[in-house]
């Protein structure tokens, strides 16, 4: 590896932990734009301001905005993100247990879609034009206009309504059989395989047929190479950075679909944790739930920007 | 059946290709093209952008651009009808039989691989030699093309190579599986002229040597009469003239031919006497100028230096030709003399006033005084405005004409510059290559400037029209009596236009005088150099130029 | 002259907005919409409000063409009213985004250099929070309202406005015709205005486009959470999320808004990615 790209790659590094710094302070201060709800919130209308100003000490809600901030933050780095305000429980505790359901759903949901769509958007880029390429085309442009939950609820009244294949809800009984499993994270899982596949096939086709627009394709085309080998020996290795970047914005719209599958089929995901805390205003789990899904999607671009750089062939023999 | 009989011959039969347009139509580019190509000989294909030479070369492998279909017509390569052939067989033939080296090295070979494993590919593909067998063969062409480093420069990227051996390492490619035939796609024209003779030479050498049977696509004339022993000349797709290269040069009968022979020869458009008394004082000079791009160092001067203490002057009504070769910084002298890269040293002077380095300081009678007219007109005109938009700003900028005032001198400038009135109300996208190009220097003219620079403005057009733009330059020097710098990497363009020339390399001037005596009598070995690399019309000037400088060919 | 017999012109473009099938069938679409938010009351079969039928979750029938909802209330009419929110606050949200993201990045771009990298970077920062989850922290630390909901989407798609209006500002003013109006000696302000932003108007319009169906989306995401659109007022997700109930019946009340959604937001798709000649802009 050389100088040069270590040196990028630590920029990207770098940057990504900026961010999720200035993210983390958008959340913290997003959170704290109406101070004294929260107290006012677990007391109700009715409590007296001495009830509400005690419970407010109590929570650490009187001192200034940026020490607050700042022990928060500690707190996040030591892996203490406080207690929830609504069932005193620590937040870190809450997390981990849901956040493992999450990763089970998307850890599918990637193994599924990401082969599929990849498939699919380079089959469409080589035979761009024909009617396969439009069907493929008018699917995708439809589908990543649908809402999350037209699909979800399709999916429930096709397979469980209908076909009573599947039950509606995704309830897991606490040491369930391999097949109860699959039959809870079925719908979950297809919708959304659904949604990412649909983004992850619009942007490798775009990115295969930039590539195979390219004279060195054409070359490989008139030295008699086959289909196959001009596309795995000339183009795929062209457009590795951008297939990866492409799986990386696609799997990050997995972040919002889980806010709505998790809901809709009761899956007990860190999404669903989030929307309930959200509803009874529980800032910490939301402050922590939040910086978590960023953490991810930081994660994810910045992977895709390193496969993109070290696969760089300017970049790796300079 | 694709190998219906064995024969000694390439011929092409009524061959007709199409393109279809976005909205569905289709229109034939190539037109009941036939010929044909005994065993050993080389014919060229020659025309101007849109004369479907390229389509043509690329139907004889059985391929069609996107978009394009080949309609009708057979291609028989030496006893296999090429256009019968299945797509495997197809694939058997491409880079076997019949091979094909492109235009654009640079972009024609694969970033991501060695180019050893792009030169054997073909081998390997069609299972012609074992990938050993294939290295040894590759490294034996690379020193019969005069590559440096035979041995190594397979293990290298692409990216590391320069272009003139890219364009070489590509014909390695083509000819590791020995082919019956070989096309040759423009494969000199991305190329600087000293860099140029390199690769024709070495080409020629392989072409004389192995015997190879070729067409050779090119829309220079020069280059294709030490190449080819027949040219094809093409028109809009359809075949103009055919004959050998002698006849074809000094008694051409088509009249296209003929236009094209006469565009391609340089035409003396300046007396040999400076027009304007000598000691008349230069209505521009420069000195010194040293100017790059980049923050500015310790020293004062910026990082990436391009100019080195350049200085010329210029007097009413005079050309100065500015030669060079891509990276020599003439059109970044161009860019300081208008402002739009300041100096870091040295001084412009307009009429012996020294004008402020950056043209944000510099008053807008200057700026108008001296206009700059950009290399492609298919980028400087704003695509969104008319051209009565794009020519009346100007006129509404410098000389505050009214609305009335500036569409009367709207219609004058383009009687100048020899554009119907009606051209006005387009758009930019609406017009040719040519007219483009006139609109854009008609911009130029409604400053009624004093100087305007010229950069390479004749270089993205054919030469036919390039050659009428030039006509136009100087019909026009002698009715305003402006004065030209004229920047271009054509020595031929520079020679017919120009009063006095100006040489650079690398930023510096190696050396300038007066047209015809710099010409004459070059003493620089790099102008000698230059000069010498030149293409002329005249079959046998390649094994000349090899003898002089004592190189085989 | 030589010239015009060898350098044809194109021949002259036809005129400039002629709209293919598909992205007629999506103006059509976008058409509609704008009529149903605007006129949907008036033109509804019932009050919206009205419990019109004993039959909870009914079917599709001739009174009532999209079934009954929860209440008994007619789903037809229902929806009609939920358009004026769906496509009304989408659409305000969307302008608002867009007419703050262009300003910046027209800002940025024409200023350049220290203000444009920090501004760049700032907004960049701020999408690596997914919207949705934007969406769920403003709404968290500031209630949802109708306003708040408005600000809060605008709020969240203003980066992408701006990194598009800046990288089409940026691109084009490295452009040779922006280099030619320098030369001129032209100012800054004529340079944008008269030579940049009219090459810029398509690009713009498309983005508008996707960005009002990003937009509708989430809004619709949020009101099926319960986080967006509140009662009284409801718009088609929350249609969506109080008919719910009704999903295990199979009720039509549950699918039809989800499928008004599904229609508006692929008619506009289909007429941005059919525009005749004009390049879908970047991004995501």
């Amino acid at each position: 590896m050389s100088r040069r790209m270590v040196k990028l790659i630590a920029g990207r590094v770098l940057v990504a932990l900026a961010t999720l710094l200035f993210v983390s302070a958008v959340v913290f201060g997003a959170t704290q734009l109406l101070p004294g709800d929260v107290a006012q919130a677990i007391l109700g209308q009715s409590a007296t301001p001495e009830a509400v100003a005690g419970l407010r000490h109590a929570l650490g809600l009187d001192v200034p905005a940026l020490q607050r901030f700042v022990s928060w933050l500690g707190g996040l780095l030591t892996g203490d993100a406080g207690l929830s305000l609504v069932n005193r429980q620590p937040v870190g505790d809450l997390i981990w247990a849901r956040l493992s359901n999450s990763l089970i759903l998307a850890g599918i949901v990637a193994a599924i879609s990401v082969p599929l769509a990849l498939t699919l958007g380079i089959t469409a880029a080589v035979w761009r034009g024909s009617l396969y390429d439009r069907a493929v085309g008018v699917v995708t442009i439809s589908a990543v206009s649908i809402p999350e939950f037209l699909v979800a609820t399709l999916a429930v009244l096709i397979f469980a309504v209908h076909l009573q294949w599947l039950p509606a809800l995704s309830f897991m009984p606490r040491s369930a059989t391999p097949l109860q499993f699959l039959r809870a994270v079925a719908m979950p899982v297809m919708t959304l395989s659904f949604v990412v596949i649909t983004q992850m096939v619009r942007m490798t086709r775009a990115a295969v047929i930039e590539a195979l627009k390219s004279p060195y394709v054409e070359m490989a085309a008139l030295k008699g190479a086959s289909p196959a080998r001009v596309v795995l020996r000339h183009v795929l290795p062209n457009t590795v950075g951008a297939i990866a970047n492409a799986v990386a914005l696609s799997l990050s719209y997995l972040l919002g679909g889980v806010i709505i599958v998790e809901t809709i089929f009761n899956y007990p995901g860190i999404a669903k944790l989030m929307v309930d805390s959200v509803s009874m205003r529980d800032m910490p789990v939301v402050q922590a739930c939040a910086i978590v899904f960023c953490a991810v999607y930081l994660l994810l671009v910045t992977t895709a920007d390193i496969v993109a750089i070290l696969s760089n062939p300017r970049l790796r023999h300079s | 059946m694709a190998h219906a009989h064995k024969s000694g011959t390439v011929r092409v039969d009524a061959l007709k290709v199409t393109a279809k347009a976005e909205d569905g139509t289709e229109t034939t580019i190539v037109h009941e093209v036939g010929f044909e190509i005994a065993r050993g000989e080389v014919l060229a294909l020659i025309g101007e952008s849109g004369s479907g030479k390229t389509t043509i070369a690329l139907a004889m492998m059985g391929y069609a651009r996107r978009g394009c279909a080949i309609r009708g017509g057979s291609v028989d390569v030496f006893g296999t009808q090429v256009l019968a052939c299945s797509a495997s067989e197809l694939r058997g033939l491409r880079g076997n039989r019949i091979a094909y080296i492109a235009q654009s090295a640079a972009a024609s070979f694969n970033p991501a691989r060695t180019i050893m494993a792009q030169v054997i590919e073909s081998a390997l593909i069609h299972g012609s030699l074992s990938a050993q067998a294939a290295t040894a063969k590759a490294k034996t062409l690379f020193r019969e093309l005069a590559l440096p480093n035979p041995d190594t420069i397979g293990d290298r990227y692409p990216h590391q190579v320069s272009g003139g051996q890219l364009q070489r390492l590509l014909a390695a490619m083509a000819l590791l599986n020995d082919p019956d035939l070989v096309i040759f796609d423009e494969p000199t024209t991305a190329l600087d002229v000293t860099t140029q003779i390199e690769v024709l030479v070495s080409f020629k050498a392989a072409i004389r040597e192995r015997g190879i049977t070729g067409i050779y696509v090119s829309h220079d004339l020069a280059v294709v009469a030490q190449i080819a022993d027949r040219i094809a000349v093409l028109r809009h797709g359809r075949l103009a003239e055919i004959g050998a290269v002698e006849q074809m040069v000094s008694a051409p009968a088509h009249p296209y031919t003929r236009q094209l022979i006469a565009a391609a020869a340089p035409v003396k458009r300046k007396g040999p006497e400076p027009l304007s008394e000598s000691d008349e004082a230069p209505v521009l000079a420069a000195t010194g100028i040293t100017a790059g791009y980049g923050p500015a160092g310790p020293d004062g001067l910026p990082r990436i230096k391009i100019l080195h203490d350049v200085g010329f002057s210029l007097r009413r009504g005079e050309t100065l030709g500015i030669i060079g070769e891509s990276g020599s910084g003439k059109s970044t002298l161009a860019r300081v003399v208008a402002g739009i890269v300041p100096a870091a040293r040295g001084a412009v002077r307009l009429d012996g006033t020294v004008l402020p380095p950056s043209l944000d300081r510099r008053d807008r009678e200057t700026l108008r005084r001296i206009q700059i007219v950009f290399q492609n007109a298919d980028t400087v005109l704003n695509p969104a405005q008319s051209i009565a938009q794009i020519l009346e700003r100007p006129l509404a900028f410098y000389h505050r004409l009214g609305a009335g005032a500036r569409r009367q001198r709207l219609m004058q400038l383009l009687d100048q510059v020899r554009l119907p009135r009606s051209v006005a109300e387009r758009r930019p996208s609406e017009l040719s290559g040519g007219q483009k190009q006139r609109i854009n220097l008609a911009r130029a003219l409604a400053a009624e400037p004093d100087v305007i620079l010229c950069d390479e403005v004749t270089s993205a057009l054919d030469t036919v029209v390039g050659e009428a733009v030039l006509d136009l330059l100087v019909e026009i020097q002698r009715e305003l009596n402006v004065a030209y710098v004229f920047i271009s990497h054509d020595l031929g363009v520079i020679r017919s236009i120009s009063d006095a020339v100006m040489v650079l390399q690398h930023g510096r001037v190696v050396e300038a005088g007066p047209t015809e005596a710099l010409l004459a009598d070059p003493k620089e070995p790099y102008t000698r150099l230059l000069l010498s690399s030149v293409p002329e019309l005249r079959t046998g000037w390649l094994d000349e130029v090899c003898k002089g400088r004592g190189v085989a060919a | 002259m030589s010239e015009t017999v060898t350098d044809t012109a194109p021949a002259a473009a036809r005129p400039r907005l002629r709209l293919n099938p598909v992205a007629g069938l999506g103006a059509a679409i976008v058409l509609t919409g704008i009529v149903l938010a605007v006129f949907g009351q008036a033109l509804s079969p019932y009050d919206a409000g009205a419990i019109v039928d004993v039959d909870v979750f009914g079917p599709i029938s001739r009174a009532y063409p999209l079934g009954t909802d929860y209440l008994g209330r007619d789903m037809l009419s229902r929806i009609l009213l939920g358009a004026r929110y769906t496509v009304g606050i989408a659409a305000l949200a969307t302008a608002l985004a867009c007419t703050m993201g262009i300003g910046l990045g027209l800002f940025a771009a024409v200023v350049g250099g220290w203000t444009d990298s920090a501004l760049s970077r700032l907004l960049d920062a701020l999408t690596s929070i997914p919207s949705k989850m934007m969406a769920l922290v403003l709404i968290a630390g500031l209630g949802s309202s109708l306003p708040i909901l408005v600000l809060t989407m605008a709020f969240i798609y203003v980066p992408g406005c701006y990194r598009i209006t800046r990288a089409l500002a940026v691109n084009i003013a490295a452009e040779d015709f922006v280099l030619a109006a320098r030369a001129r000696g032209e100012g800054r302000l004529h340079i944008m205005l008269r030579e940049v932003m009219p090459n810029m108007v398509g690009p713009l319009a498309t983005d508008f486009g996707l960005r009002f169906v990003f937009v509708v989306l989430l809004l619709s995401s949020l009101s099926f959470l319960g986080l967006g659109v509140q009662p009284p007022y409801a718009d088609w997700g929350s249609l969506v999320r109080e008919n719910i109930a009704g999903l295990s019946y199979g009720a039509p009340a549950v699918v039809m808004p989800a499928v008004a959604i599904a229609i508006l937001t692929i008619g506009v798709n289909l007429l941005v990615d059919n525009l005749p000649g004009r390049a879908r802009a970047g991004g995501h």
